[in-house]
């Protein structure tokens, strides 16, 4: 296998999305105007969250029933379609840390609304940061001539949320970002993500939004 | 020798990384290091003698990661066995002729503590007691307990070594690049909390390399009067043809460590990518480099789990409200075990600008010690202000400090012989400011020279104990002038000599010099100005008197306290009376489209207005009127707007929460006046399942729930399912909520059903959460599915009526 070490980075992300963040919120896709509340959020979230990665690269192999990622093996047909024509994936970890969950927490017995919005912002910001992490990777692959796949997390699809004992098992989340794994498989910080990204040499479209390539069409949140 | 004494003369060098060399003989990722002491003891025992051989005076054992999460009993018995052999078998090979220990290695356990992860304190204590144990058990000359990034694990991991254990103990944390632990905590919270908890020696380790950790170093060195430890990274690492590299080399690495050494660093070593050649780069470099002598600190100070608030010439306020001396409405939050109404006295206050928090909840009719210990955890999880545990019970101070997430001010002790034979051990044990109470047998002096003499008794038996003169703080007792007319002077007058002859610092509650007066506030405004000038660090007080808080403010800007008077002037424009008077007709509420005033304010969820013009009500119209004619209609009005979808979560939410506040009105006004409050809808107990600990959703529910008159006991999250039918029984409650967000937790709301059928079949279940589904309520056997908190207040009352005919 290529050597590799676990990298960790501390990323500047985008700014607040604030469609996104109402999407969150429950206001589906109606025009609401801009809550005065949520302003007072995103004033009281200034400096809380900081925004980290943990990730290291894998070889993978096909086995007869299944694939071999070297850290774990899986039967998961869903990752199987997922990497088809990958030869290798990153596995990461992100968090943008436990402020978040403090002002959820404190506003969750005073404040459910303001709770919720932190929620919901929480949900927002560690979705770009996912981008974020992914759209660098997408670039150093694409300087070797290689593709991506969209991220896939332990929970989609017949991947078992079990994985995410052999992921933190491998990336050491607790000493490289401060990222710790409950006993029912959830994490702590709460606004956190893991997941497997494939890389490939064949160039697949990466085009879809992500709620387009969600199989789950009830979802109460989808785009 | 032991390490402690050798240390006080020379400067203790430790080893240096252990992970990266396992890498480089084959580790596997994932592969569990500690089981290499069993199975490849040759390596472990050749990296530990070429560490001696470098010159560390002290190699860790490979336990890092030895606990019984990772390992069974017996498997973690031979691993600490087989690391002790090993570290031994490499003292005695190693050659060179400087004085040798082995430390046992503590790392953290990887879980998070409660409440945002779902690791119990005492839990996390007796893991790390197990493997304390076992070093002790085999020999270890001390504990280091390392890469801590969180304060609270870190002191689970200190009790531990010390209940079980004589051994010294080594404390180092792992720092950000914010200077800050994962969890929040500075170095100076952190020196305040372990110099409490007695660590031996304190400072930092891993994260960085040595020049990004410098600035961590030196917050040690100016706030620490224990030996600081510096264990740093060799930088980055980087992967180079296939290998993992650090970008700092010896030369450099040693250059910066011995640079602080310098400073005052006592104990020195490497942490990740750094190897033998760095440890003997650095003996080499610090040859000659004298040790510096460790200083003791004089820092008067308490700290939070974020930071250290010292006290100083700038005078500290303590919080005074969250005691129910007094206070009908909180008594009964007390009796009613309302934490939100108890956290939003805290909020309120740190929001005023007070300093510290002071805890007290004792009532008769309640169990204090589960009580306080209870109310300092939910304090600490949402305020970053340090607390002062307030009782004169022992058993709940005890409680109370040992949960405290960082060094508490304790109140009180005083000169009676019981009194400080129950509260200094407790002092001793667990860290903390005591406040002493200058009184004792024979009652309160009525001069100042006994009052004196009695601080100076309170010192001396404080020292027989171990405790320091700087984790003392002397209340001379303010009494009332009503009643004697020298009790003012003669208070000032002992404070006076206690501050600046005994150089101790002082603390006083104010307001009870004038009780029985009118106008009290001017009494204890004029008051507290005389105190300050006569030496008081401290006031317990009442940060919503404006009085107060402006002879605060005008005591710091007259003596050069208040940079530029800036503070000052941003507390008189918060506070000029036209101005708050003004504003309000901008955010006037007329009655126009909606019914009322009341209801246009819960409808556009104005919580402020709401509760003004309910208390204006109030004066002429009875309570339960207000509920049903305006409160309840509003709500309704809402709630259809949510069910049709005109109106959004985030705006059902501040309709309620404004609802809220004029039912927090309500309830003050019926406690005040003593009128039975109206019989209320029948009880509902909410909980989110055992192994979840989301509750967002949770806390919506009960909040609707409550705005339509249920009695709502709000059992929390990650509850077994035992606790929730246990309630069930006892409050006989017709309705139970169940709410659960992952797959995973599903199976555990499915036993809570079951176990309820059996042992309480009156009651009926609702669920609800991200992941239920009809199909997922029906095939788990509930009652009822909700899809949203709305449906869950109309199945609510669809069965509170039912038991009403």
């Amino acid at each position: 296998m290529t050597a590799d070490m676990v990298h960790v980075r501390t990323y500047n992300i985008p700014e607040y999305d604030i469609r996104e963040i109402l999407r969150y919120a429950g206001c589906g896709k109606a025009e609401v105007e801009e809550l005065p509340l949520l302003q007072e959020c995103l004033a009281e979230l200034d400096g809380k969250l900081s925004f980290k990665v943990c990730w290291r690269y894998f070889p993978i192999r096909r086995l007869e029933h299944g694939l071999d990622l070297t850290f774990a093996e899986t039967d998961s047909a869903a990752l199987g379609r997922n990497l088809a024509d990958c030869d290798g994936i990153i596995v990461f970890a992100a968090t943008i840390g436990l402020g978040i969950d403090r002002l959820i927490a404190k506003y969750g017995r005073i404040s459910p609304s303001k709770s919720f919005l932190f929620q919901a912002v929480g949900a927002e910001r560690i979705e770009s940061l996912c981008e974020c992490f992914c759209a660098e990777i997408q670039k150093q692959a694409a300087e070797q001539g290689r593709f991506i796949k969209p991220r896939f997390s332990p929970g989609y699809g017949d991947l078992p949320l079990e994985m995410q004992e052999s992921i933190f098992r491998v990336l050491d989340c607790p000493r490289k970002i401060g990222l710790s794994l409950n006993r029912s498989l959830l994490m702590s910080p709460s606004k956190s993500v893991t997941a497997l990204i494939g890389i490939t040499e064949k160039n697949t479209e990466r085009s879809l939004g992500k709620c387009d390539r969600c199989e789950n069409e009830g979802c109460a949140f989808r785009g | 020798m032991n390490i402690l004494e050798y240390m006080k003369e020379h400067i203790v060098y430790l080893d240096g990384g252990m992970g990266t060399l396992l890498q480089a003989q084959g580790l596997q990722p994932g592969e569990y290091p500690e089981t290499w002491n069993l199975t490849r003891p040759e390596v472990i025992t050749e990296i530990h003698r070429a560490y001696f051989d470098a010159g560390s005076n002290v190699v860790n054992t490979n336990t890092f990661g030895a606990n019984i999460l990772k390992f069974p009993l017996d498997e973690l018995d031979n691993i600490v066995r087989a690391a002790m052999e090993n570290a031994r078998a490499a003292r005695e090979k190693s050659a060179g002729q400087h004085e040798k220990f082995i430390a046992l290695d503590i790392g953290p356990t990887g879980k998070l503590l409660k409440p945002y992860g779902d690791f119990d304190f005492e839990e996390a204590a007796s893991v790390f007691a197990e493997t304390v144990k076992l070093g002790v058990k085999y020999g270890a000359d001390l504990i280091f307990i390392e890469t801590m990034n969180d304060s609270y694990e870190t002191k689970a991991a200190v009790l531990a070594a010390k209940e079980n254990s004589d051994l010294p103990v080594f404390v180092s944390n792992a720092y950000g690049e914010d200077g800050k632990l994962m969890t929040g905590a500075n170095p100076a919270a952190m020196t305040a909390l372990l110099e409490g908890l007695g660590a031996d020696a304190i400072g930092v380790n891993c994260s960085l390399g040595p020049k990004e950790l410098a600035g961590v170093v030196e917050e040690y060195l100016k706030y620490s009067s224990l030996p600081v430890i510096m264990k740093p990274n060799a930088g980055l690492p980087k992967v180079v043809d296939g290998q993992t590299v650090y970008d700092v080399l010896p030369e450099e690495f040693s250059e910066d460590v011995a640079g602080l050494m310098k400073k005052g660093v006592r104990i020195a070593g490497g942490c990740c990518g750094t190897t033998p050649e760095y440890i003997r780069a650095l003996v080499e470099k610090s040859a000659k480099i004298p040790p510096v002598p460790v200083e003791k600190k004089e820092f008067v100070c308490v700290s939070s789990y974020t930071h250290m608030v010292e006290f100083g010439d700038s005078p500290i306020l303590i919080g005074e409200r969250i005691n129910p001396t007094g206070k009908k409405r909180f008594k009964q939050a007390l009796q009613e075990n309302d934490i939100g109404y108890i956290l939003t006295e805290g909020i309120n206050q740190q929001d005023k600008g007070v300093h510290i928090l002071d805890v007290n909840v004792g009532l008769p009719d309640i169990q204090e010690s589960e009580m306080l210990e209870n109310v300092v955890c939910e304090l600490q999880a949402v305020i970053d202000l340090p607390l002062q545990i307030d009782t004169s019970d022992t058993v709940a101070m005890e409680r109370a400090l040992r949960r405290y997430n960082g060094k508490a001010m304790v109140n009180s002790v005083n000169g009676k012989e019981e009194s400080m034979r129950a509260v200094f051990p407790l002092v001793k044990k667990y860290g903390g400011l005591v406040v002493a109470l200058t009184l004792d047998e024979e009652g309160i002096p009525e001069t100042a020279e006994g009052r004196v003499k009695i601080a100076e008794k309170i010192l001396k038996t404080a020292e027989s104990y171990g405790i320091d003169r700087k984790n003392l703080i002397f209340d001379t007792l303010a009494m009332t002038v009503s009643a004697e007319p020298h009790a003012a002077k003669v208070t000032l007058q002992a404070l006076r000599e206690i501050r600046f002859q005994l150089g101790c610092r002082t603390s006083l509650g104010v307001s009870n010099v004038s009780f029985g007066l009118p106008n009290r506030d001017s009494i204890n405004n004029t008051f507290f100005a005389l105190a300050l000038e006569n030496g008081l660090s401290a006031a317990i007080m009442n940060p919503y008197s404006v009085d107060m808080m402006r002879t605060y403010f005008a005591y710091r800007t007259l003596h050069g306290l208040d940079e530029n008077c800036a503070d000052y002037i941003r507390f008189s424009a918060s506070y000029t009376p036209t101005q708050a008077a003004e504003q309000k007709p901008a955010a006037a509420v007329s009655a126009d489209e909606y019914k009322s005033a009341l209801q246009k304010a819960i409808a556009k969820g104005l919580g402020g207005k709401a509760g003004e013009i309910t208390v204006q009500l109030l004066k002429t119209v009875p309570p339960l009127e207000i509920i049903n004619g305006e409160i309840i209609p509003a709500l309704d009005t809402v709630g259809r707007g949510f069910e049709e979808k005109r109106v959004y979560l985030p705006q059902l939410l501040m309709s309620a929460e404004a609802a809220k506040s004029a039912f927090e009105e309500i309830k003050a006004f019926i406690a005040r006046s003593e009128t039975e409050p109206a019989a209320g809808k029948c009880g509902f107990v909410i909980a989110t399942v055992k192994g979840d600990i989301h509750d967002i959703g949770k806390n919506i529910v009960k909040l609707l729930l409550e705005n339509y008159g249920f009695a709502v006991t709000d059992l929390g999250r990650d509850v077994s399912p035992e606790e929730i039918v246990e309630t069930v029984q006892r409050l006989h409650a017709p309705l139970a909520g169940l709410s659960a967000l992952m797959t995973t937790t599903v199976p555990a709301m499915e036993e809570t059903i079951k176990q309820l059928r059996l042992g309480a079949p009156w009651c009926r279940v609702v669920v609800g959460g991200a992941v239920l589904t009809q199909e997922y309520a029906d095939r788990i056997g509930a009652d009822k599915y909700a899809r949203d908190a709305m449906e869950t207040v109309r199945y609510a009352e669809e069965v509170n009526q039912g038991l009403e005919k």
